[in-house]
Formats: C-alpha cells, structure tokens, sequence
C-alpha cells in the first residue's frame, strides 16, 4: 500500500541534495575542525561555510550562529544560559502558555532554581496579546521567550510586535523559531529578537544539526563546557556532516521558500475546505489566516485521536494528535487547553503536516478514507449517541 | 505499541452497540480522561445472555472492552463478577503499561452493569469487589485514594480525579 507521509511536524526526508552534500564528510572529510593539520581545516571551512548559509537564511551575521546539535538545545542554551548570565539583574523570565516542552520544562527548571516564571495567557487561536507582553514585564524581567509559530496548531505569533516592546523596555527577546525557520520567511532584524532558535530538521535537512542566534554584544552563560568549539559557548566536537547538510538546506529554503509556501497552502487548503463536507462536527484549530502553509489542525467531535490516528495508519496515512492518549504523560495537549478547547474536544484532535513529497492525490486519499473512519468510531461511542440524544 | 490480539480485537471489536431494553447498563470514566465505556447486559437465568458496548476511547480502550465483552458472555452474574481488568489484560497478552490505569476498565464497567441489573431486578444492592488502582507510571497497585505511589513516588492525585 502506498504510504501518505503527513506528519512532517514529528519528522521529514532530507533533500537529496542535502544527502549528497553530507556523504563526503563522513569519510573522506572527518577531520576535526578544531585540529589545525590540513585536515582540520577542510572540515572548518565546512562548517563556517554552513554557519553563513543559515546566517543568510535568517538575516543575520556569520558570528551571531552557534551550532547545536537539535531545536532543544539550542532553547535550553537560550533560556537557561540568559538566565543565568543576567540573573544579576532580575530573576523573572516571561513565556507563552503553547511553547515548545523544551521551553516550558526549562522554565520549570528555572522556577525550582529560584527564578519567577510568568505564562502568558493565549486567545482561541493560541496568538500571545502583545500588550499582554508588555503588561507582564517588569523591572526584574530579564527575558522574554515565545515561539514564532505552533507546530500543533499551526498559529503564526506576532513576534515583531513583541520584540518592538521588549527592544523599548530593554528586556531580552528569545523566540523558538524551529518550526518556523526555512518554512516562511524569518528576519532576526524584522522580527526585532535578540535569540532565536532553529533546527536543520525541519526544512529538509538532517537531524542532529540545530543553531542559536544571539545578537552581537549578548552576553550568555555555556551550558556545556569544554573546549572552545562555537566561541566557548558550546563545546564538544561539531557534528560536520549534519551542520553541512543543514547549511545546505538553508539555501535551498532560501531559495524556494515561496514556492514551497505556495505549494503546501494549496494542499492544506483544499483539506481544510472539504472535509466538513464529508464529516460533521468538526472545527479547525488556530488562526485562519496568521498560520504556517502545510497544516492542518482539526478536533473531531465525540471520538477520539489515537483510534482514528491507528485506523488512518491501516490505511496508509501518517498524521498526528493531540490526544492525551498518544502522549507518554497521558496529559491532553497544553496547547489546545492554553487555547479555551475543552479536553474532550482536544481527545479528538487530529494534525495533518504536508511537505513537498505530498500530491494533490493524497489529499483526495484522506478525504476518501477519514469520512468512514470517523463515522465507524462515532457509532461505537457513547458520547456521540448522548450528544445526537441530546440534539435530538 | 500493541499486541497482535489487541489489534485484532481494535480492528474487529466484538459485540459493538446497544441494547434498547438491557437488563443492566454500567459506564465507567469520561472522555476528558480519554477514555469511556458503556456496557449493556442482558440476564437470563444468571446468565449474561447478550452483552453490548459502546467506547470513546484510543486503541487500548476499545480492545479491552471488546474482550470483556466476549469474556462475559454466556457467563453466570457470578463468573463474570471474577472478571478483572487484569485477566483482561492478560487475555490481550498485555497492554502497554501507561495504559493499564486508563483504558483498562472494561471490567469495572461490566460490574457497573451487574451490579445495576441486580439493584434493578432483586432490589438487592450488589457489592463489587474493592476497585483496585494501578500507577500510570510504574504500574504498581496502589490503595484508592493514595496521593502518592507506592511504588516510584509519583504524585497520584491528578490521575484519581478521573472518577475510577
């Protein structure tokens, strides 16, 4: 059976012309980049070929990227290493309800360590008020962090609003652009940041390959230390072939991000469009308009998400939930409850994430397969027969 | 994730629906949890004639309560009173261990149904035997309201709030 990939948020191919870029940094060019033999120095100019490219990428200078191996490195490097560089100054640390588990669980780390963390609240469609931001920060307040957009919900936040805040009460702005960066398009200078997180993963390059931006003259604590690698703000040996593919795949973004925006709007947007054709009681989930091009978050009513995520498996499509029932803590999504959707509705919620494998014809597949499912589910439960009961 | 019986019984549940004029109707959770069921029996003589179920739930949930529901089957009040939601489990030849405390309740909600058909039918109250709680992290029994797990230490209260 034809396998339909649309569960891009968790994981995606890597271009082939990433592939082929990384193969000869695994055996032809391993040399450390930190040794200075000819070797050495292959695999340094390498890696600071790379750093250009994801700097060009996001606006940035050369030196204001750090490699990290992953997206939550690169938040714990932000949040845990601004606090602890600046903690002189204040110990309050302001985030969003719907960030990324690597910034809420940093945070609640802080919080034990002593430092005063404020959650902000988020409207139905999971966007951060900047004026709420602004409200929020006081004269102890020594970051704010809130992601660039919701892979979950798909919700574009009004960054460059808050950094204007941030920049006027000079308070540092960190904001987790993983799922954002080479997807649409992201200026460090625009976006008014001073931080700002990325990983290789998400646009078509490997895992194991992640940055941190940080605005010359920002002073950050290492969390690891070791060896000088990325100016002593991040130690051990660069991972070369990862970096090199994620280099790559930065310029490939750069390229093609409006095509590829273009593209995966259209697939999402016939999904979004035909499927409460085919099934009722359905509502969609994040801003309608502020959201990233290839998703699509949908709570179906009175079923719940890992059935039918299993039941669409069976039939070839790969998709995602925030269902409390597929996540290890068996806790409901933060983000559907931060938003107002009751936890019952957020059981069946159900993420499709298109990439640029997808066709028009795998969009016809799920609306062909999911009605059925959904119906199956709804006749054996207990809670669509009170609710018809009660409609009735 | 799942054993090929529980798929089988995911893929294929067994005595799926209703019974307009049961006997006896038990439900147990509620879809906030994640998880719901209700079953429906039919008594004859002491015995379970005819049982249905309905389940909002994920994969683990809906297998369980179609195994209980062929467990119960043909059974006297008395066998299927000694159905666990171990036993169940066992049937499965296993669940996967975070969903031993949410999804297995099948036979909670089969003893719900007894239980009613005979408050119902003899006017005599039927006692269950004491409901019985598994951590959701390490899977230990632990005492009904116990605030902490015996076993790993693990805060219980959120998870007794889900009424089973």
């Amino acid at each position: 059976m034809a396998v339909i990939y649309t569960d891009h948020v968790a994981a995606m191919p890597i271009h082939s012309k990433v592939y082929e870029s990384m193969v000869p940094y695994f055996k032809e060019f391993y040399g450390n980049p930190s040794s200075i033999h000819e070797d050495g120095e292959k695999a340094r100019e390498a890696l600071e070929e790379a750093r250009g490219k994801v700097a060009r990428l996001i606006g940035a200078q050369d030196e204001e990227i750090i490699f990290t191996s992953c997206g939550t490195e690169s938040n714990n490097l932000a949040l845990k290493g601004i606090a602890l560089a600046h903690q002189a100054k204040g110990k309050e640390v302001i985030i969003s309800g719907i960030e990324h588990f690597s910034i809420m669980h940093c945070a609640n780390a802080l919080e034990k360590a002593g430092f005063h963390i404020t959650r902000l609240p988020v409207d139905q469609y999971g966007m951060v008020d900047p004026d709420a931001v602004e409200r929020a920060i006081s004269p102890q307040t020594i970051l704010v962090s809130v992601m660039h957009s919701n892979p979950e919900v798909g919700t574009i936040e009004p960054i460059a609003e808050i950094g204007r805040i941030t920049r006027a009460k000079k308070v540092l702005f960190h904001t987790d652009a993983v799922d954002s960066v080479g997807n649409i398009p992201v200026d460090v200078n625009e976006l008014n940041v001073d931080l700002l997180s990325l990983a290789g993963s998400t646009f078509y390059g490997p895992k194991g390959a992640g940055a941190l931006y940080i605005r010359k003259g920002v002073k950050i604590q290492p969390l690891l230390d070791g060896g000088i690698q990325e100016r002593g703000l991040r130690a051990g040996t660069e991972n070369v072939p990862a970096i090199v593919g994620m280099g790559v795949a930065a310029d490939l973004a750069r390229e093609e991000i409006p095509q590829r925006m273009s593209y995966l709007k259209g697939l999402a947007g016939r999904l979004t469009e035909d499927l409460p054709k085919g099934i009722p009681y359905i509502r969609f989930l994040g801003h309608p308009t502020r959201r990233l091009p290839g998703i699509v978050s949908v709570a179906v009513e009175y079923i719940e998400g890992e059935a039918m995520l299993l039941f669409m498996d069976m039939e070839g499509v790969r998709i995602s939930s925030g269902s409390a029932c597929i996540s290890r803590s068996l806790k409901v999504s933060h983000v559907m409850l931060a938003m107002g959707v009751d936890a019952a509705t957020a059981q069946g919620s159900l993420l499709f994430s298109f990439g640029m494998q997808n066709k028009p014809e795998d969009v016809d597949h799920i609306l062909q397969v999911l009605p059925p499912i959904v119906e199956r589910l709804r006749n054996m439960s207990p809670v669509y027969r009170k609710a018809m009961a009660k409609k009735a | 994730m799942y054993t090929q019986t529980v798929m089988d019984h995911f893929k294929n549940p067994r005595n799926v629906g209703v019974i307009e004029s049961a006997d006896g109707v038990g439900e147990v959770g509620n879809p906030v949890c994640g998880d719901m069921m209700t079953f429906y029996i039919k008594v004859k003589e002491n015995v379970i004639e005819d049982v249905k179920f309905q389940t909002f739930g994920c994969g683990a949930a809906i297998a369980v309560s179609s195994m209980v529901s062929e467990m119960a089957k043909g059974k006297t009040l008395e066998e299927a009173s000694q159905i666990t939601n171990k036993k169940v489990a066992e049937a499965l030849e296993g669940l996967p261990k975070q969903k031993m405390h949410c999804s297995n309740l099948g036979a909670d909600a089969l003893h719900k149904a007894i239980e009613d058909f005979k408050m119902k039918k003899e006017g005599t109250a039927y006692k269950p035997t004491p409901k019985k709680c598994y951590c959701p992290f390490c899977d230990v029994e632990n005492p009904n309201e116990a605030e902490f797990c015996t076993g790993c230490g693990k805060g219980l209260e959120d998870e007794h709030e889900h009424g089973h």
